[in-house]
């Protein structure tokens, strides 16, 4: 499809390329230029109404909506999944108002959309991964008031989030925490990575890929640039580990290097544990690498 | 020799205040309330030197502004004009540093203990974890030399470390003010400021952590303002006093002195009706 055709075709639903009027999708863009100058600094933007129910992605969706072009070639996840109704969704809705290809292999995206997951393939610094965002405040589990969490910010008086992992391993005798887990970017500012499992958080250390999010409800966008340190935070002698699957693998590809759902079979009541990145899956399913 | 700490013109206003304030209130006008717009003169020109080692009382009835004097050098609330210098800073007023300067003086360099225990502890998170807040505050990133430090400051203030992963909350009032020492000294601070610390404590209670006190000040060679309204403390404790009355500072001198020979006379009202 020529820009010319794909232009027509969204004013003639009556709306603008890529859903937003260029106002709003303009605002978005300094936004997040702010945020990858400030890495982990949760920056606000004004919230558009979106025919999507705040909490849904509507944070992430903005900000694939301000940024996509339409030589993008669009990837949206869900939990790892392609084919989830959610994901399913976003993709018809922006493949709708914008007419970009879209695909479920990581490999061919440009941009990718996602819920609760990074991708398990290493993306690449041709590649964006926008991640939705419930909760941006990294900081709210041990403090209420958002003018007290943006001092706390300011002043990186972090002692209270460190104290709260102290009393964590004093209680459970290690660090709880399992998703959301909190990171330290370039340093400075500390930030919820958003609910990715600790599995995923590796891959946002000096990463080459540019990864933004977006929280729609809260109103903030946030950014970790390529090659910037993130660490999660841990003690000296309470490391933060990913999540240990034993000797599990895929039932389908076989893995046993990727980030494993525990699946129950409804019928025989079995469990059995499956790859949550699915297009990864599939592709070694068929590459014949799985067993 | 410098003192450690030096307080100049500390003065703290509640209300709105106008330029009668200070003329209207204080021990002559037997005043704090501004009787021209009604504010009230918490503390005023309160001027204090303290001197390595040193530990100065600070007496006086209810209301002549005591409390609030230590809030203000522990940055907890603002001074309406006033100066505060610190050895390590000299010749910076530290009331003209940014938020995250005057954070790091009080997490590093002061100690606070509150009469009430709920000002000082989080009642929600265990002893131990008080204590460390401050350790892990100055960047302590390991857990085993962290308990160890915060057991060993419980265990100096005599506090039964076999309960340091207890919540405040289920503990007594003088256990609770040995939590709140423990935290103070943690950070090896050069300042400690104790605001009636001991006070609605039973008296065996009370003496036990006056004791302890005393040898802390030594061991750690830390200097201290004792606020209390109990000659008895004041005399245990202090090498010098100052007396507040009305926001200001009428007495100023040794505590031998100043008990056995008062000058003021409220000061003179104040040891007699003690006697
Ligand atoms: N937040 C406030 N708003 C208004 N007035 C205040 C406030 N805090 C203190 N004051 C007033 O300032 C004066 C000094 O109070 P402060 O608590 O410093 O006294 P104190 O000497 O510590 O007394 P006490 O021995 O009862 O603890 C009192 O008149 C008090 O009512
Ligand atoms: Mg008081
Ligand atoms: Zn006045």
């Amino acid at each position: 499809m020529t820009l010319k055709e794909i232009l027509r075709k969204t004013f003639d639903n009556g709306y603008n390329f890529a859903f937003l009027d260029e106002g709003a999708k303009r605002e978005i863009r300094r936004k997040i230029l702010k945020a990858v100058a400030i890495p982990g600094y949760q920056t606000p933007f004004g919230s558009r109404e979106l025919p999507i129910a705040r909490g849904w992605g509507t944070g992430g969706l903005q900000i694939t909506l301000s940024i996509i072009g339409t030589g993008d070639t669009l990837k949206v996840i869900d939990q790892g999944c392609d084919g989830s109704v959610n994901a399913v969704n976003i993709k018809k809705f922006i493949g709708r108002v914008t007419g970009v290809k879209t695909t479920t292999d990581t490999n061919k995206a440009s941009i990718i959309q996602t819920r609760h997951r990074v991708p398990e393939e290493i993306m690449t610094e041709d590649q964006i991964l926008i991640l939705q965002v419930p909760y941006p405040e990294a900081l709210r589990t041990v403090e209420p008031e958002e003018t007290e969490t943006r001092r706390m910010h300011a002043e990186a008086d972090y002692s209270r989030m460190w104290l709260y992992l102290y009393e964590d391993i004093v209680r459970f005798g290690e660090i709880s925490i399992g998703a959301r887990y909190p990171v330290a970017v370039n340093g400075r500012y500390i930030m919820d990575p958003s609910p990715i499992p600790r599995w995923d958080i590796p891959k946002l250390d000096r990463a080459d890929t540019l990864y933004l999010f977006g929280a729609g409800r809260e109103k903030r966008i946030y950014a970790v640039p390529p090659h910037t340190e993130v660490k999660p935070l841990e003690f000296e002698d309470y490391l933060f580990r990913v999540e240990d699957f034993g000797d599990a693998r895929c039932r389908r590809c076989g893995s046993c290097d990727t980030f494993l759902d525990e699946i129950i079979d409804d019928e025989t009541g079995k469990r059995f544990y499956q790859c949550s990145d699915t297009d990864y899956c599939d592709r070694r399913t068929v590459d014949g690498t799985g067993s | 020799m410098a003192p450690v700490l030096k307080l100049k013109n500390i003065t703290r206003l509640f209300g709105k205040g106008c330029p009668s304030c200070l003329e209207s209130t204080g021990p002559d006008a037997d005043t704090n309330v501004c009787s021209h717009c009604g504010t009230v003169v918490a503390c005023a020109c309160v001027s204090l030197d303290l001197y390595h080692d040193e530990i100065l009382g600070i007496m006086g009835e209810s209301g002549s502004g005591k409390s609030t004097l230590l809030k203000t050098l522990h940055f907890d609330i603002a001074v309406s004009s006033g100066e505060i210098y610190f050895e390590n800073c000299a010749d910076i007023n530290l009331l003209t540093m940014s938020p995250f300067e005057k954070r790091r003086i009080r997490n590093f360099e002061m100690g606070i203990v509150y009469q009430n225990p709920h000002l000082g502890l989080k009642m929600e998170v265990s002893s131990g974890g008080n204590v460390a807040e401050k350790l892990l505050m100055a960047g302590w990133k390991n857990i085993d030399k962290t308990r160890k430090r915060s057991r060993s400051l419980l265990r100096e203030t005599e506090f039964p470390v076999g309960r340091m992963d207890e919540p405040p909350k289920n503990l007594s009032g003088g256990e609770q003010q040995r939590v709140q020492i423990a935290r103070a000294l943690s950070s090896n601070p050069k300042v400690l400021f104790l605001d009636e610390m001991t006070t609605g404590l039973d008296l065996s209670v009370q003496a036990r952590i006056l004791d302890m006190l005393r040898s802390l000040q030594k061991r750690f060679h830390v200097s201290m303002i004792v606020v209390s309204h109990d000659l008895g403390v004041i005399r245990l404790l202090a090498q010098r006093t100052a007396v507040m009355k009305y926001g200001r500072v009428v007495e100023l001198g040794l505590t031998d002195q100043i008990l056995e020979d008062p000058r003021h006379p409220y000061t003179q009202l104040l040891v007699n009706s003690e006697l």
